[in-house]
């Protein structure tokens, strides 16, 4: 490589695991204003220092990534790789500008997003955390655990096989996005998450209504007390947690806060224990 | 319980440690099942941490950040309903009943912290203007600062004050009716958090395969192992049959026509 007057400008192996690490503190400086803009920057900077030597081209790449971001976390990675690779063609001369950089990096905000928030939040780690709530529930020390490495080792994973794939791919990985790759991705995981979500309702929610409706007299003289409860699960167990969910569905998508509903429950589960209409 | 000075001096650094996780929202520390479990291993009894805290990780299960929308606090709401839980031997449906009003408080607290961190921001813009490396990695990691101590400074408060008797005293006004209420309560409000996690999922269309979980559990005793692998095996039986994602296969040898047709497809999706 020396003996190369124009030696061709390279990120190494070393860069990329330098960006995977930093892109662990993504959210660190989220702010309302540009949200993710200072941790992309910040993710940016081996890149940065690696392939620009002057001063102003420097100033010029800072400047480029401190702007508006926001993408789910664990998806940084694939991004940060095709940037880094469009940075990589710059700095050897080729004629990128800073408008097409961020058009590229906001054109993928979107479906990142749309595939990072059901495959993260609704699916992986729902399913870890009930997971290891199950097991803590009975005081183990494996569910807090079994959770964190769980979750941990597939969001790690997830930003550097992104990064490493983005990075080798580079804008050819926009072309690979418009077949259908994070569309299967999506729905997948939107399966997985939904359906073990139905799961959840039936299991891990406890209502239970005791109003007596009848007392009949049974086999050999004792009483027996059927409740509402009684009735409802012979229809089908977990039938009002299942209502009940899909009745805060609609308040939650009029806007009502989730917080306000918490509160509501709340109210009315000690109206519940008063009056005896829930126990 | 007495909170010693060692202890109060873990709970300042480690609830510090919370509110970094609660913004990164990368290693998860902020979530009740390993905030509570850390505070209850430092206070010496982390079973009572783990219980709480695998139940307020059911009721915080969809409770996540989108975009800039912030959902209600779970860093906050866990290390002080610990703290207050140990230190005054009380039920794990107290720990609840406090925690829920923290979430809220939390969630205050955090927006104010993401709003001073717009100063981080407009400072490493300034750097920029420098190439200034060394500082613009400094103001990114500085702003964490802020939001540790949003949740290491009021953990701070309540170690130093807190005493067996004032939580006994505080939580034994409330009425016997009120305390067995936010139990019951407790059990409903989970469905706040899988509503929030239903609608952001968004995909009606993929609806029946959240009754087909309620059906199936409902009348099995699975663990939910058993529903992740059973979830996982339709997800890949739906994508690989979904004639959807088997298009591409016949554009590749026919021509651009079949490929429009595609990208129709992909569009209605969308």
């Amino acid at each position: 490589m020396e003996n190369k007057n124009t030696s061709e400008k390279k990120l190494t192996k070393g860069d990329l695991i330098n960006i995977w690490i930093r892109s662990n503190f993504q959210q660190a400086s989220f702010n309302f204003e540009r949200i993710h803009a200072l941790g992309f920057c910040f993710d940016m900077v081996p890149a940065i220092k690696r392939l620009y030597k002057t001063k102003e081209e420097q100033v010029a790449a800072l400047k480029r990534h401190l702007l508006f971001f926001n993408v789910t976390p664990a998806c940084t990675g694939p991004i940060l790789g095709v940037v880094g690779a469009m940075e990589e063609t710059k700095a050897n001369g080729a004629d990128i500008n800073d408008g097409t950089i961020n058009s590229i990096k906001v054109g993928l905000m979107g479906p990142f997003c749309g595939v990072g928030d059901p495959v993260m939040w609704g699916t992986l780690r729902p399913i870890t955390a009930a997971l290891g709530a199950s097991l803590a529930l009975g005081g183990s020390f494996l569910g807090p655990v079994l959770f964190f490495v769980l979750f941990n080792a597939f969001r790690l994973a997830f930003l550097w096989f992104g990064l490493d794939y983005g990075y080798r791919k580079g804008l050819d990985m926009v072309k690979d996005l418009s077949g259908n790759i994070l569309q299967k991705l999506t729905e997948g995981a939107s399966i997985l998450g939904l359906f073990v979500m139905g799961a959840l309702v039936s299991k891990w929610t406890t209502i239970n209504v005791p109003i007596v409706v009848s007392t009949l007299e049974g086999a050999g003289g004792t009483m027996v007390q059927t409740t509402v409860q009684n009735i409802l699960d012979q229809l089908l167990p977990g039938l009002l947690p299942l209502v009940l969910t899909l009745f805060v569905c609609r308040l939650l998508k009029k806007r009502m806060s989730p917080i306000l509903l918490i509160f509501i429950i709340f109210f009315i589960g000690i109206a519940g224990s008063y009056f005896g209409f829930l126990a | 319980m007495e909170i010693n000075t060692l202890q109060i001096i873990l709970i300042f650094i480690v609830s510090g440690i919370i509110g970094m996780g609660s913004v990164l929202d990368s290693f998860q520390t902020h979530r009740p099942l390993i905030a509570c479990t850390l505070i209850g291993l430092i206070l010496g009894d982390i079973k009572t941490g783990i219980i709480l805290g695998g139940t307020l990780e059911l009721i915080a299960l969809g409770w996540m950040n989108i975009g800039a929308a912030q959902s209600p606090d779970s860093a906050l709401a866990s290390v002080i309903s610990t703290i207050l839980v140990i230190v005054g031997n009380q039920e794990i449906g107290a720990g609840i009943a406090v925690a829920l009003p923290l979430a809220a408080a939390g969630q205050v607290l955090t927006v104010i912290a993401r709003t001073i961190t717009v100063a981080f921001q407009h400072a490493a813009d300034k750097y920029a203007e420098d190439a200034n490396f060394k500082m613009i990695d400094f103001c990114h990691i500085a702003a964490l600062v802020v939001q540790a101590l949003r949740v290491a400074i009021p953990a701070l408060i309540i170690s130093i004050f807190v005493s067996p008797e004032g939580v006994s005293n505080m939580l034994g006004m409330i009425p016997e009716f009120v305390t067995s209420g936010l139990q019951i309560a407790s059990g409903i409000i989970v469905v706040v958090g899988y509503a929030m996690v239903l609608n952001m999922m968004g995909a009606k269309y993929l609806m029946p395969f959240f009754f087909l979980g309620f059906v199936v559990a409902a009348f099995t005793d699975f663990n939910l192992v058993a529903f992740g692998i059973l979830g996982a095996v339709m997800a890949i039986t739906y994508v690989q049959l979904n004639p959807k994602f088997n298009m591409p296969k016949t554009v590749a040898v026919t021509s651009n026509v079949s490929n429009n047709l595609d990208d129709d497809l992909d569009d209605e999706l969308d």
